[in-house]
């Protein structure tokens, strides 16, 4: 075994619904503090592959190991992010009870937490709105929020689906850079589901593309663009350029 | 509410026009009845109750019983509706004594809640009770089967105990229906307890109306039935404001009917 085991390693994993095949054979791991964006076609599995990751759902067979061990149920150590911000935030919970309850889950004493919340809500920008309930935020404010929540449990390892599909290119643009910042500050271990391949390609170290029916993975490229990314140079690199070209012909390969 | 009021003033034209109608014929065909009594009389009738000692009493009684009986109805029904609604086991355990005794009208038990606790409040409340606990049971484990599923994982992926799972998630997530299921048994609960007070328990409101029968007083009868209706129409109301204050936050969409 290596020395430093991946942050997550996906073995010969496959996984049915009854006789419906949906992923087969994939093979990835992502290494600590790597972001890696998977793409793909909806209904190729994203969302499956990444409830697998978060021990959400069991795979039919092969493993799936979170630093080394199998993942067996969910843990604190890996948070996740829904692109349905309105169905995963609790509506009767106001955006500071919503960001506490993660605290509550892992028993931190109750004095201690109004410290935590606002330094959460104040990292994305929500220092404003804790008494605001979810329906009396924007979508973009919704799921800074639930970014907040996510990061209340201190995770290794961030899996977001989708995280910004619902939003506006402007909400969008900023968000992307809100994470990119946070996950840096920790070093957190990202996997990011989206259908976007200007996002994935902005965002990720590596790109995953998926197959469908069933799917697998068709392609696996790192993206060797510098960091700090900046929305303007870094879409404008000859690299970037180079690689969503590539992306743009295997995807059309994928789906012809 | 101003508004809300103005905007119904037609709602109340149809009683109106009934009771002047009732009062009209009442005068041309001045007959004594033992069943029917003028609106006029009927009026008189509901001051004279008032003011004599007993309504506060007789109301009190009732509303205490129907409180009590929905009180252990809504405790008993919700815990184990909770109970069936999680564990597989327990719905098979229970589905066919479900099945059985649902059936039974509340009021089939009064002779029995007679016999086990005599006259007095606890026979009384003890079939309000039951005729609570069950929509309580089945409107509790509907709602937990309602709850959004992503809220299920939220709760998994936070690594909460099943108790903390049931009181920071499914339980604020249920509760608008919840609260469906308390107005629905609020108002069997007042029903109940004058049924089994006109039936058997020498108490109550629901006892009021049999002596004003008994004492052949159709206006004091009316008056009670009145009564009765306002205090329905009233919980109700109140339950109703309520309702809206409590989930009013809730986005649109989000809260179980809105
Ligand atoms: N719980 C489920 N039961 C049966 N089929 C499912 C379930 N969840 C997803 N699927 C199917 O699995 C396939 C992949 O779905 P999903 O992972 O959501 O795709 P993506 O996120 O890439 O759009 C789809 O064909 C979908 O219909
Ligand atoms: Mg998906």
């Amino acid at each position: 075994m290596a020395a430093v085991a991946s942050a997550i390693e996906l073995k010969n994993v496959s996984l049915s619904f009854g006789s419906n095949q949906i992923l087969t054979g994939i093979d990835m791991s992502v290494e600590p503090g790597e972001f890696v964006c998977v793409i793909g076609a909806s209904g190729s599995g994203k969302t499956t592959l990444l409830r697998m990751i978060a021990g959400l759902l069991t795979p039919t067979s092969g493993q799936v190991l979170q630093h080394g061990r199998p993942v067996r149920a969910p843990t604190r150590k890996v948070a996740v992010v829904f692109q349905d911000y309105g169905r995963a935030l609790l509506p009767w919970r106001r955006a500071y009870a919503n960001v506490s309850l993660p605290l509550e889950a892992s028993g931190m004493p109750a004095r201690d937490r109004p410290k935590r919340i606002r330094e959460l809500l104040a990292k994305v920008g929500l220092a404003n709105h804790e008494n605001k309930f979810p329906g009396q935020l924007s979508g973009g404010m919704q799921q800074r929020l639930q970014i907040a929540r996510s990061l209340a449990q201190e995770p290794d390892t961030l899996l977001m689906d989708e995280p910004f599909g619902a939003l506006d290119a402007m909400t969008r643009q900023t968000l992307q850079d809100e994470v990119m910042r946070l996950v840096a500050e920790r070093r957190t271990t990202v996997f990011f589901v989206t259908h976007d391949i200007e996002e994935a390609l902005y965002l990720g170290d590596r790109v995953v593309a998926l197959d469908s029916n069933p799917g697998r993975i068709a392609y696996d490229i790192k993206v060797p663009l510098p960091r700090p990314r900046d929305q303007l140079t870094t879409r404008e690199h000859p690299e970037f350029l180079r690689l969503r070209r590539e992306m743009f012909e295997i995807m059309n390969k994928i789906h012809a | 509410m101003t508004a809300g009021f103005t905007r119904s003033w037609r709602g109340w034209l149809l009683p109106l026009a009934v009771l002047a109608a009732a009062e009209a014929w009442f005068l041309l065909n001045p007959i004594m009845s033992d069943t029917l009594a003028p609106p006029s009389k009927i009026l008189l009738g509901a001051v004279e109750t008032m003011t004599d000692g007993t309504f506060l009493r007789t109301t009190y009684q009732t509303l205490f019983a129907a409180a009590a009986g929905l009180l252990i109805g809504m405790t008993a029904g919700t815990i184990c509706g909770i109970v069936i609604g999680l564990l597989r086991t327990a719905d098979r355990l229970s589905s066919w004594s479900v099945e059985m005794l649902r059936p039974i009208p509340s009021v089939a038990l009064i002779p029995l809640s007679l016999l086990t606790f005599g006259y007095g409040y606890r026979m009384e409340y003890a079939v309000v009770a039951w005729a609570t606990f069950w929509p309580f049971l089945i409107l509790t484990q509907h709602a937990l089967k309602q709850i959004d599923v992503r809220l299920i994982e939220v709760s998994r992926l936070m690594g909460f105990g099943i108790l903390s799972r049931i009181f920071k998630i499914m339980l604020p997530a249920a509760a608008p229906r919840l609260f469906t299921a308390l107005r629905l048994a609020v108002g069997l609960s007042l029903v109940v307890s004058v049924t089994v007070e006109i039936a058997a328990n020498p108490q109550g409101l629901g006892y009021g109306l049999m002596v004003a029968q008994e004492s052949l007083r159709p206006d004091r009868m009316f008056a009670l039935l009145v009564w009765v209706g306002i205090l329905g129409w009233a919980l109700n109301y109140f339950l109703v404001r309520l309702e809206g204050r409590l989930f009013a936050h809730r986005a649109p969409g989000l809260s179980a009917d809105a």
